[in-house]
């Protein structure tokens, strides 16, 4: 490496994609950014997976009647797509691409805390995506991904291998969100204080905690489900004694807090997108910090909303609403920032600012209806209802999967040192978006009609909106494939390179060149301000 | 590379190890701070059979009154002193390491893993025990008492479990201390080695009382 001053070098040929070759050097790099990478790829070719069971379970269901598949295939398949979406893509997702690319970078340190177990957590997340499977290899669960018993208790098809693989795969997550914990304490760079961490950073530090406090608790309880299943030892089994409510409980105690793992980051990011392209600091940044925190921890004391209607005391009931109520409250407190932020901005409409704006709408549709699904008369309607389905997409898919597209396509540059074809991005975008609201929006209709979720088969009156949905879920599906082709085309092919800082942004990681050095800096870098004071004289760094 | 020059490794075998992206210092508190979450952890994965454990009571109060007096209380008070004599020795070892007495070190992590090896015996006449009876999994007693069993096999199965991950990370430190590895500069593996053995430890001192006096 030539010798240089501490900013960028231009031009250098050096960087962390090419310094070593050859497969055996990405199989055994500790370095957080190759990592990053194998989590992307690995994590990409499950969301295809689990999107081709997506639309298996669409086309099943565009018109009334058996169309591909029997209904007891189906279970199988809409088990398959909510297991491999859920424990294999989205759970790690956004953590495990962005937060293990941009960490170290953003804190202004050479690495995570502990590279060697950063690259275990990979291991032992391809460990538990084999697992997965050889359960769909032998005999696909048809349980649904929530594993109710007593019917996982005797099914005949793999339960043991699947939430085997789910308990392998939560071990993983633990050690990434441990590593983050020690890392975002230990290993920050002279001058950046809490308060000055960006708010993505503090996304992952949420999220870490309750990858590290909330998995234990659903490891243990499908260990137990296994322990069911191998010695009958009977502790969910009400033919012996023991009591399928309290699994419910076990596992909505990790489960709910889950959905923050998926959507916390992504909050964090659409707080990085959104100052860099309206040129104005983050509105309210320390709110939005606590409010990340508050979710984390209100978070977990909600998690019986998912048994409101199976059979738990009045009592527990209305407790379990009304905290679901105040989540609604640091959720409503980002959306305002984030509007804040942009007002009398000078917007740039980019794609990731696209993919940001389209963020913050569709997560209001899912923080809105979520408030219907915390009503305890209504949600004994809505409760197994398509609604549901409904509402837990535009959370999910609307917040988790937009913003780690949004990410994708913001740090792109920086990941890569390269540009993707810009007309195209913003092409598949508008095609996500049209295709996603198509899908999930009718949904909400079927919910309120009365159209229950899970099912084979449904009335004739339900066809019209059936129909909406699978045409929406194509082109839903076209639309991703354009945008990860797209930029599979940029970073594969073309020969479009990227400066080091393409938006004036102020991040740590926009202080180093792109792609980044093996250890990211030449220097520990010093940090004299937050990275959004854009619009200020000081955003000339 | 700039960060990349401490020459110290070689010639001071007794000092940290090189790692290139944190000074010894905050490597030391890294791995320690990692450890304690990690502990939080696994008290987490324990707390559900002690939540199952704290429903179940509740709901077949007779029939888990009436099967913890079936358990033999005194081979469990052996094995919490075993357990407690155990968790003494890896603590002094840690005291030692801190002094760099290496031959030290490597004497009491032998004995906390004889206690450990001790431990396991006691446990599986406990066991052979249960079975004689048909007590055990898949015995035709084993629901005599509702979930008492299946809970008390779960809970103590899982725990003796992490007493064989126990032996397995400290005789991977013991090896670290035959080789004259640690001094007061560096003794990280010997402190964060025995924070998990207390651990181990300390569930048990929950998990006794619990299954074997409280009944
Ligand atoms: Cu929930």
């Amino acid at each position: 490496m030539s010798a240089s001053s501490t900013t960028a070098i231009a031009g250098s040929e050096t960087n962390y994609l090419n310094c070593e070759r050859g497969i055996w050097s990405w199989l055994t790099t500790v370095d957080h950014k190759r990592i990053a990478l194998m989590y992307l790829y690995t994590l990409t070719l499950f969301f295809f997976v689990g999107g081709i069971a997506a639309l298996a379970v669409r086309t099943e269901l565009a018109f009334p009647g058996g169309q591909i598949m029997s209904a007891d295939t189906y279970n199988r398949w809409f088990t398959a797509h909510g297991v491999i979406m859920i424990f294999l893509f989205i759970v790690p997702g956004i953590p495990a691409v962005m937060g293990n690319f941009l960490l170290p970078l953003m804190i202004g340190a050479y690495d995570v805390a502990f590279p060697k177990l950063n690259l275990l957590s990979l291991y032992v997340y391809w460990l538990g995506a084999a697992m997965a499977l050889v359960s769909l290899g032998i005999h696909p669960v048809d349980t649904g991904w929530t594993f109710y018993g007593p019917y996982s208790i005797k099914t005949g098809s793999a339960v043991v291998w699947m939430t085997g693989a789910a308990f392998v795969l939560g071990f993983s997550s633990i050690l990434t969100g441990l590593n983050f914990i020690v890392t975002i304490h230990k290993l920050r760079c002279p001058g950046m204080t809490w308060w000055r961490l960006p708010v993505f950073v503090w996304a992952l530090y949420a999220t870490s905690a309750i990858q590290v406090l909330a998995t234990p608790v659903v490891g243990m309880t499908l260990m137990l489900l296994i322990f069911e299943r191998a010695f009958g030892v009977g502790v969910f089994n009400p033919a012996l004694g023991g009591d399928p409510v309290l699994f419910e409980h076990f596992f909505w105690f990790y489960s709910h807090p889950v959905v923050y793992i998926m959507v916390l980051p992504a909050f964090g990011v659409i707080g990085e997108i959104i100052p860099v392209f309206s040129r104005k600091p983050l509105f309210g940044y320390r709110a939005v910090v606590v409010s990340s925190m508050g979710i984390a921890l209100v978070g977990f004391v909600v998690w019986a909303h998912h048994m409101l209607v199976s059979g738990i005391s009045d009592f527990s009931a209305q407790f379990f609403s009304i905290v679901t109520f105040l989540v609604a409250i640091p959720t409503a407190v980002k959306v305002f920032n984030w509007v804040s932020t942009m007002y009398k901005g000078s917007i740039t409409f980019s794609t990731p600012m696209l993919y940001a704006m389209a963020f913050v709408f569709l997560f209001m549709i899912a923080g809105t209806t979520g408030i219907y699904l915390a009503t305890l008369a209504v949600d004994v309607f809505y409760h197994d209802t398509y609604f549901v389905v409904a509402h837990f997409h535009y959370t999910i898919q609307g917040g988790a999967v937009i913003g780690l597209i949004a990410a994708l396509h913001y740090w792109f540059p920086k990941m890569f040192g390269k540009m993707y074809n810009d007309l195209i991005a913003r092409a598949a975008w508008f095609l996500i978006i049209l295709g996603f609201n198509l899908t999930f929006l009718p949904q909400f209709v079927l919910g309120m009609q009365g159209m229950p979720r899970r099912y084979y088969d449904y009335l004739p009156q339900f066809a019209d909106l059936h129909l909406a949905s699978t045409i929406g879920a194509y082109i839903n599906a076209f639309g991703y494939s354009l945008a990860l082709l797209n930029l599979f085309w940029a970073m594969a092919v073309s020969k479009k390179k990227a400066p080091s800082n393409p938006y004036d942004a102020l991040g740590l990681e926009w202080r180093t060149q792109s792609p980044p050095i093996k250890d990211n800096f030449e220097t520990i870098p010093t940090v004299d301000d937050t990275p959004y004071a854009y619009g200020t004289p000081v955003a000339s760094h | 590379m700039s960060h990349g020059e401490h020459a110290h490794t070689l010639d001071d075998p007794q000092g940290p190890p090189h790692i290139h992206h944190m000074d010894p210092p905050t490597a030391y508190h890294a791995a320690k701070f990692g450890m304690w979450l990690f502990l939080a952890t696994e008290l987490l994965l324990f707390g559900v059979m002690f939540a199952a454990f704290a429903v179940f009571r509740w709901k077949y109060f007779h029939e888990f009154h009436e099967a913890s007096s079936h358990l033999n209380w005194k081979l469990g008070a052996l094995n919490t002193a075993v357990l407690l004599i155990s968790s003494y020795y890896a603590a002094i070892a840690v005291d030692h390491a801190q002094h760099g007495r290496n031959k030290q070190v490597l004497k009491s992590l032998l004995i906390t893993i004889g206690c450990a090896v001790g431990f396991l015996i006691i446990k599986t006449i406990e066991y052979s025990e249960k079975y004689h009876h048909g007590y055990f999994i898949g015995g035709e007693n084993f629901h005599e008492f509702k979930t008492f069993l299946p809970l008390y096999f779960c809970m103590t199965g899982i725990h003796a479990l992490h007493v064989i991950i126990g032996m397995g990370l400290l005789g991977w430190v013991a090896t670290l201390a035959a080789k004259n590895r640690f001094s007061s500069r560096y003794y990280t593996p010997v402190e964060v080695g025995a924070l998990y053995w207390h651990l181990v430890d300390l569930i048990w001192i929950y998990l006794f009382p619990l299954l074997y006096l409280v009944g």
